[in-house]
Order: structure tokens, then sequence, then C-alpha cells
């Protein structure tokens, strides 16, 4: 029999119409169940440090942008008298502060650490799923010796918690002098990563069927040409999935950074906290932090979405 | 033969780069770092210190880290000698240690040398965030930002005719600021599941946090009401019978009532920050805090201004505040320590602390706190002389943190999980606390 | 006939199925040297930066070393901290505390988790939009969430008991403070934040089913029920048992998530292991005991692991 082709994504059998209704609104209600804390956590953002710790709490509640401004200045109390003697504010954030009786004292840092944020994340993603994919083709394809062990010392890496290694590794860096670098936080997390990068994507490669390659190579494509041709595209769904479970470790990390990093390359995780208001935490503030945190990662995600649910698409070759 | 012009002008780049070094270097040098915890008067000494900058040139920088994680990096950065703060403002509890091992430098010398006298200072501040070993005249710090704990209440609710009424008549006394702890009981069981302006309100919110100290902070202060002592006063490290005294065992069991009787429902893991935000949305009719929040709270939209009061620990047999507050030191590694100094001259200088008063810091200088008018200055100005005369601190041995999570345990483990008895709870302490003396050297086995 | 169609593409296809390898190394750079070339940076980058933390604990391990005492002499104690780690009981019931939330928060994700993947499966219409959705809470950072939901179970301004009330469920409970529900609230947090995880990873492993699989399936008339058991499951097998292996080890080394919810507490009744580590290690500054702690709390997720692995390596020969 021929070779039969599928577009891509459609099984040969598509689910009854009822299963497919039954599937949507499960999975719907699923959705919505989980989504509340996040949809509660966006709604404080917009919300006056009073109405979030409103008791009872307030479902519907005037909107406010103080929790983003608080996010992304600094301010300093100061006496009514001297607030008095100010000249009035030129912009609409200065006015929401000076409504507080605070002023304006500076921009905060949260641009800076937002900015570490997206270059060591995106970094250190990029090179934890490189190595991991060569190195995942060349477990899944190549007889490389001892490969069974050197697998498990790849997952053993990642065995290790932490904090037990935390001063070892502030040490180290020290020494060589990656302390508060960006190029320090990238390699850490990518050799935290590629654990993960390697397992996810020979589980991966192992499903991709190896006539493809040997078709290509005996056709005259080399062994490289192959990998690239043939085998990466079909990994896609592979390495758009092992890219997001990099990303959201190394954009959400926080004992390292904290450690590692201070004044120069200090990401979002350890900063968010520090977002105290006047007299302990500022919810909105740190609503807004965690909001705006939230979007790179939801947008790389999205990007990636048709990578992430393209199904194999090969034509079927009967043995 | 083509290498030999190559180092002639890579020496030649060199020598240039070295000449314009030193200018960069110099143009660099004139900055300072100073740490402290991410708080509301962390944000008034920004501001503060711009007059510094004002007058010498030199830039500042600030590495502020929240306070749960406080310790942990600052410490950390210390123990291996890191150059990241030129000026710390470290926790009174850390001054054993960093003494010892030479973390901070001694400034007794410096005092001489800019006539700045310990004596100018409330003495409570300068046993308790400057010198170490105690009671001996080694400074480490300068009293920087004092602090205690103390109470918060709603005055519009204790002033309502109806409410008055009510308590008259079942406590036969007015409702009024509690002086004692039975007082104090009294009142939060008032409170309890209470409907005030129509929602249900509470007692008292307290501090029973788990982590970092949370709960120690809290019980202390009843338990120095009814004769708990760290130890033997003729003798060191001698706690038996000082530490789960009779005494101690009822302060510890009070601290349990007033938990079960008069806290919010979920109230179990509570520190600075719930506190405040219990007291800050309604709930509760009394909040125990560091004396630090008191500026934001009489501030605040919700419970600020003529609402709210304040009133220190309230007495048991004897009365005793628990210490909160910093000193700011210079630390030994860095490379700018004469820069440091400067600073913290400027900061000793009156003018500069009676403005520190002015934005929300506390000072402990004894002029700007003894001045005539400073007691009605702002509302909690009171409360903050009150309590700075009856404090009472925890150990400040280099082994402090291990003592404060014993006790961190034994003191949640039955206040909050209700675990044992308060004596079992006192032995149990005491046996954790003899262990860590022994590892240390400081008591035979 | 000539041409093969892979993912939208041509590619020059084989008259018939490739020769053995071996005549193929010729070809370009060999085989083996391509794999060296593939492998060789991973591990060089993973030696570099893992033996020596790894050395470094070990060897702190036998010794009384204390990381706020850095002048003291160097006290060489033999294997008296391993001895002390293991007698104490504290530490067994954290072992307890951790097994109890490793084994709930794995089977409730696991479950979960492969459950929206086969519905996800289906593709219904708008199922692309939902199940980017439902990734949004693993993409948080585990601190916030912990800060989150502990405002969240607050029950005066937190919205759970509310909810809870809502849907017909008892008021006046407390989450967090109550000795018997929060180990069942670290359980619920961490099951919401990466049964998402868990559902990506499982519905890329359907997805790579080839389809021609099913067909066969369906020229034969298999019902749903042997077609799901005989082909999905045991082809999305090694996939389940590669999100069992890193939830495993991820939950195993956890702690700020659960430190920030409950400090481990009421009492000690949260306190896993890793928070108990960290306590140890950065609180009491007892670096030679805490690594001690360490190593031991590595070997035991190196023996689960084990297991772990060679169960996977059974499942994927099947």
């Amino acid at each position: 029999m021929s070779a039969v082709l599928h577009p891509s994504g459609r099984g040969p059998l598509e689910p009854t119409r009822r299963a497919q209704w039954l599937a949507g609104i499960l999975v719907v209600g699923y959705a919505i169940l989980s989504l509340i804390p996040l949809v509660w956590i966006v709604m404080t953002s917009f919300r006056t440090p009073q109405d979030a710790i409103a008791y009872p709490p307030k479902m519907l509640a005037e909107p406010s942008l103080i929790g983003y401004v608080n996010l992304f200045t600094t301010r300093s109390r100061v006496s009514a008298e001297e607030l008095a003697s100010l000249p009035p504010p030129t912009t609409w954030y200065e006015g929401l502060v000076r409504d507080q009786q605070m002023i304006l004292a500076g921009p905060s840092r949260f641009a800076d650490r937002y900015l570490n944020s997206v270059l060591i994340g995106f970094g250190s993603t990029l090179l934890s799923v490189a190595l991991g994919t060569l190195a995942a083709y060349a477990f899944s394809r190549f007889r490389v010796p001892g490969k069974d062990d050197l697998l498990f010392f790849i997952l053993s890496t990642r065995m290790m918690p932490p904090i037990a290694v935390a001063i070892p590794v502030y040490l180290m860096y020290r020494a060589v002098g990656l302390s508060d670098t960006h190029l320090g936080l990238i390699l850490l997390y990518t050799v935290v990563n590629l654990s993960l990068s390697v397992w996810l994507l020979k589980g991966f490669m192992d499903e991709i069927p190896r006539e493809y390659e040997e078709a290509a190579m005996v056709d005259g494509y080399t062994r490289f040409q192959a990998f690239v041709k043939v085998v990466l595209p079909q990994a896609a769904t592979g390495i758009a999935t092992t890219a997001i479970f990099c990303l959201i470790f190394a954009w959400n990390e926080y004992a390292f950074a904290l450690l590692l990093t201070s004044g120069t390359a200090q990401t979002s995780p350890p900063f968010i906290p520090t977002i105290i208001g006047e007299g302990g935490l500022d919810w909105p503030a740190m609503a807004a932090g965690t909001t705006l945190f939230l979007l790179p990662v939801l947008i790389f995600t999205v990007l990636l979405r048709k990578h992430l649910l393209r199904g194999i698409t090969f034509g079927a070759i009967r043995k | 033969m083509k290498f030999t012009h190559k180092p002639s002008t890579l020496a030649a780049a060199l020598l240039a780069a070295g000449l314009a070094f030193p200018g960069a270097a110099q143009a660099q040098a004139k900055q300072l770092t100073l740490c402290w915890a991410a708080w509301d008067p962390a944000n008034a000494l920004v501001e503060l210190s711009k007059d510094f900058t004002a007058k010498t040139g030199v830039q500042m920088k600030y590495e502020f880290v929240p306070w749960p994680n406080f310790a942990q990096r600052m410490l950390n950065e210390l123990n291996s000698k890191g150059k990241l703060c030129d000026l710390l403002i470290g926790d009174s509890q850390w001054i054993g240690s960093a003494a010892t091992e030479g973390h901070y430098v001694k400034l007794n010398e410096f005092f001489d040398k800019n006539g700045i006298k310990m004596g100018d200072f409330m003495p409570a501040t300068v046993l308790g965030y400057s010198e170490w070993p105690k009671g001996t005249p080694n400074y480490w710090a300068l009293p920087a930002m004092g602090d205690a704990v103390a109470f918060t209440y709603r005055k519009d609710w204790f002033a309502k005719p109806e409410l008055q009424a009510e308590f008259k008549q079942k406590y036969g006394r007015a409702l009024d600021v509690p002086k004692t702890w039975d007082e104090f009981k009294q009142v939060g069981q008032f409170f309890q599941n209470r409907t005030v302006d129509g929602k249900k309100v509470y007692g008292a919110a307290l501090y029973t946090e788990r982590g970092s100290e949370g709960i120690t902070m809290g019980v202390t202060n009843t338990l120095y009401a009814y004769g708990f002592e760290y130890s033997n006063p003729k003798k060191p490290y001698d706690m038996k019978g000082f530490v789960n005294s009779a005494g101690a065992a009822k302060g510890l069991a009070l601290y349990k009532e007033l938990f079960d009787c008069c806290t919010p429902p979920g109230h179990a893991n509570a520190y600075m920050t719930e506190d405040l935000d219990a007291y800050k949305s309604g709930q509760v009719a009394m909040q125990m805090n560091f004396i630090a929040f008191f500026p934001g709270i009489s501030k605040d939209p919700n419970v600020g201004g003529e609402k709210t009061g304040f009133f220190p620990i309230p007495k048991g047999d004897k009365q005793f505040a628990q210490l909160g507050g910093q000193g700011i030191s210079v630390v030994k590694y860095s490379d700018k320590k004469d820069l440091a100094l400067e600073y913290m001259k400027w900061f000793a200088q009156p003018a500069v602390q009676k403005k520190w008063w002015d934005s929300g810091g506390f000072t402990c200088l004894r002029s700007v706190l003894e001045a005539p008018g400073f007691e009605t200055s702002t509302s909690y100005a009171k409360v903050f002389l009150d309590s700075m005369k009856i404090v009472k601190d925890f150990w400040a041995e280099p082994d402090y943190a291990q003592l404060l999570l014993a006790m961190q345990k034994r003191s949640h483990d039955y206040v909050v999980a209700g675990k044992g008895s308060p004596q079992e709870a006192l032995d149990g302490l005491v046996k954790d606390w003899t262990e860590v003396f022994v590892e240390d050297g400081k008591l035979k086995n | 006939m000539s041409t093969l169609d892979i993912g939208g593409r041509a590619v020059p296809a084989a008259g018939h199925l490739a020769p053995p390898m071996p005549l193929k190394r010729l070809q370009g750079l060999s085989d083996r040297a391509l794999a060296w070339l593939f492998v060789g940076p991973t591990i060089l980058l993973l030696l570099a930066f893992n033996i020596f933390p790894l050395i470094w604990t070990i060897a702190l391990s036998f010794t009384g070393y204390r990381a706020n005492r850095p002048n003291a002499d160097l006290v060489w104690v033999g294997g008296s901290n391993y001895s002390r780690v293991l007698a104490d009981e504290d530490i067994w019931a954290n072992m307890q505390a951790t097994a109890h939330f490793l084994c709930w928060s794995i089977t409730l994700e696991l479950l979960l988790g492969f459950g929206l993947a086969l519905l996800l499966n289906k593709r219904f219409k708008g199922h692309s939009f939902f199940s980017t959705v439902i990734l949004l809470p693993m993409m948080l950072a585990p601190a916030v969430v912990g800060t989150f939901w502990k405002y969240f179970f607050e029950p005066q301004y937190g919205i759970f008991n509310h909810l809870v009330a809502f849907f017909g469920g008892p008021a006046g409970f407390t989450m967090l403070g109550d000795t018997t529900l929060s180990p069942w609230a670290i359980v619920l947090v961490d099951t919401w934040m990466w049964t998402p995880y868990v559902m990506l990873l499982l519905l890329a492993g359907l997805r790579s089913i080839p389809p021609y699989l099913y067909e066969a399936a369906e020229i034969d008339r298999a019902s749903e029920w042997t077609k799901f058991w005989r082909i999905t499951l045991p082809m999305v097998l090694p996939f389940i048992v590669l999100a069992l292996l890193f939830r495993l080890i991820e939950n195993f080394k956890m702690f700020d998530l659960v430190d920030q919810l409950t400090n481990g507490g009421p009492g000690s009744v949260t306190e896993l292991a890793s928070i108990h580590l960290k306590r140890e290690a950065f609180e009491k500054w007892r670096t030679g005991y805490s690594s001690a702690l360490a190593i031991i709390l590595f070997v035991a997720i190196y023996g689960l692991s084990l297991v772990t692995v060679r169960f996977l390596d059974r499942v994927k020969q099947r």
C-alpha cells in the first residue's frame, strides 16, 4: 500500500461529536476553576491596597493603577505641610502618589530586573535546548560508550537540593568572578536545565522512527544533514515543550538568584517580594509585578503553540 | 620575527589604559553601598541620605532585602567576607556573631575621635544594638533605629457608647487601654466574635509566625511579664529554673489562652505583615506589632488618624517589651571604611537625627527624644518612649539563630499545634538550649 | 513515490529501507565523531558545575564546619553528622511529611494531567486556546504562588473559604491553621501549580503516537477501550514515567512554595525535609550537619530515581 498522507494534527479517526462536547465541557470547567486564583491576582493588581485586604473580600472594587505606579517607583512620605508647599503634580501618576501623602522619589529597579530576567531566562533556555537537542540525538541514535551511566549521571545533576550546593556555588562564582554577572546565571540555569532537556528530548527523539534519517542517508545526506533536515522538524513538538519547561524554570528561579546576584544581574523573582509598601506588603504592587512578570512566558508559550500541538506527521511505511 | 612589534604596541596600549585607569577608578570611588532590610524606614533613609550626598558628593547605593531573607543573604555575605556592603544596618541579634568573627569594625576609637558619646544615646539602645559583650564598653554599631513590640488599638471602637456601657456592665470598669494582661484578655474576649459596624470582628492580632522569629517575638512579651529569665543573673548559661520557672510556664500558658480565645480564625502563622493586614482590614480591635510600623498605620486611610491609638505591652507581675531595632555598622571587609565612617559621622549629628525622626525613622539620640514637645510630636511618640524604657532583648550570642529556632519550634508546637503542656515546652527548650551551648563550648556536658 | 512528505516538506525517499548503519559511517563526519561532538559540551558543562559543589558538600559532611564561624578550626568528625541525622526523630517526622506530600501531589497530578491530556486530545473547538490557558499556573514563580495562596487561604479576606461556602461546602475551617488540613493545603496548591506540567508532557506524548496505529486498529474493528489499552497507554507510558520521574525529583527538592505557604507549620506538621535542610544550612549555619543531611536526601532521591528509570527502561522495551 502506498503511504497515506494526513494533514497535520488530525488522527485517522475523529472523535465523535458527543465525545468532543463532553471533553470540551470538562476541560473548560477545569480551566475556569484553576484560573480563579490567577484572575484574582490580576484583579488585585488593579485595586487599592485597602481593597486588596477588604474584609469580607470585595468581588468588584473601584479600579486603580496605584499598584502599577508603586511597582515602578520609589516614594517617600512627607508631612502635610511639605506636601502643600510643593508645586502641583505634572503627571497622572504623580497625582496618584500625592494622594497618598507621598512624593515621587525616583524609579524603582523593577524595569532593570525585568530586563535581566528576559536576558538570563531566554539566554539560558536557548543554550540548554540547543545543547540538549544535540546530546539527546546522540544518545538516541548512536552507540555512546557508557550511555546508560552517562544518562543517569546527567539526571543525577538535578537531584541535589539547590540549598545544599548554594554555598559552594557561591564561593566558586566569587573565585572565578562570575558573581553578579549575567553570564554566571545563564550558565548556572543552563546546567540545571540540561538534565531536563536531555531526558525529555531523548524521549521524543526515541519516538521518531529511524527509518527516515536512514532513508535520507541512503539518498546521499550525511548524518548531520539528515539530523537537521529530517529529525529536527519532527522533533519540533518535543523541542517546543522542552523550551517552555526550561524557560519557566529559569524565569522563576529564586534561590540562586537571591544569593548570587545583587545590583547588576539580579532578576525579578528576588525583587518582587521586596515591594514593601507602607506598613507591610503592597499587595496590588506585588500583584502588578506578578502579572507583568507572567507576560513574557505566556507570550512565548502562545508563539510556540503551533509547534506544541502539532503531532508527528509522516506517512506510513509498510514494513 | 613578526612578533617583535606586537609586544610594544600592546605595552603602549596597556600603559595608556593604565594611565587612564586611576582617573576612572577615582571617579568610581566616591560611592558607598548601604545594606538593610526592605521596609518603610529604609525608604525614609534613602531620602534622608540625599543630604549626605549633597554635603560630601558621595553617591549612595542601596541593597535592601526583604526581612524573611535578610539574615540569610547578609550573613552569607559576611561569612564569606563579601564586599557588597560598606555599611550594614544589621539586626541587633547579629552583634555577638559579628563581633566575635570580626565582621564589624570596632567603633570605640572612631567615636572618641569624633566626639560621639554613647551616653548621648538611650541606654537600652546602646546595650541592645551596640555592645558586645553585653554590659561592656565595646561598641560595634551606632544605634540607628529604635524599636520594640507594642500595641495599636481601635480608639473609635473603644469610644462607642453602647460598647462602653456593655463593657462596664460586664466587667465593672470602663472600656479603656488595658494596663495588665488580665485586662487585655478581658478586652480581647469582649471583642471576639462581636459585630461592630456590621462586620464580625475579633479581639487581637498576635505574633504567631513559625518561619523566622515571629512567635518568639510575641511570646517573650508574656513570658517576661511573669518572671522568665534567659539565665541566672549570677551565673551565665545556667538556665534551669529561670527559663522553665513556674512563672514562665504561666506566661506561656497565657499566650496560648490569648491565641485560642481572642485571635481571628486562621491567624496561626502571622508576623508583621499579617498582623498589619488583619488590623487594616478591620478584623481586630488590637494589634501587636513593631513600633516601626506605627507611622504607616497612623496614615492609613481605613484605620488611621483618630481611629487608632497605641499602648505599650501590658503588665503581668513585671512589665517588659520585646526589643526590636538595629544599629548601623561598618563592614570590616569593605574597601571604603573611611568613607563609611564619614557617613556614620554625618548620621550621628543631632540635626540629622531630628530629621530622621521626622521622616519616619526611630532615632535613639537622647537630645531628640528628651526635647520638650517630642512626646506629643506624633501620635506614636509616647508609646515609643514608654516602650523603650521597658525593653528586654533575646539572646545576642553568636549562636542566637539556633537558640531562636529552638524557641520557635517549641513555642509553635505548644501555642498553635497544642502539643504538650507549657512546662513541657519550656523544659524541652532548656534541653535544646543546653545542647547549643554545650556544642559551642560554653557549657560543659 | 520518489519523495516522502515529512511535515509538509519533500525529502528524497528511499526506494527501499536503508541498509544497516556501518556502511554509512564514512559519509561526512563519522557517527562516532558526531556523537562526541554532540554529547561533549553537555558532559563538560555538567562536570564543571556539578562536580566541585558535590565534592565540597561531601567533604563538608564529614566536618563540623559552621559557615558562620569561618575562622574556626576545621574539625573532622567522621560519620557523626550522618549518625546524628539518622538518629534525629524530627527528621523522620519530616520524611513522613515529605512522603505524604510527594505521594498525594504526584498521584493527583498524574491523574488530572493525564485526564486533561486525553480530553484535550479530542481536539474540540478551542482546545488549543484552553490548553494554553490551563498552562498558566505553572508559569508563576513558586515563591509568589506560596505568598498569594497564603492570602487566598486566609479565612477573613481570602477567597478560598468564600468559594467553598459558595459551592455548598462548610465554612469556618482554616486550611493553613489546622494540623489536619494543612498537609492537604500544600498538596492542593502544588497540584494546582504542576498539573499543567504533566498535562503538557503527556499531551505531547499523545500527539507523537503515529496515527497509522489507530488506523490499523480500526481496520481490525477494535473498541475504544481496546485502542486505549493497547495503543494509547503503552505508547504514552514512557512519558508518564518521565513525568513521574521529574515531578518526583522536583518535589523532593522543592521548598520555597511550601515555605512561603506554611513555614512548615502549624508546629512542624508540614515541615518537609527540604525545609528542615534550609533551616539547618542557612538559619542555624550548621554547614557540616546540613551537608550530611543533603547527601542523605540526595541518596534517597537517587535511589528512587534509579528504580523509576529501571521501570522506564522496561516500559520502553515493550
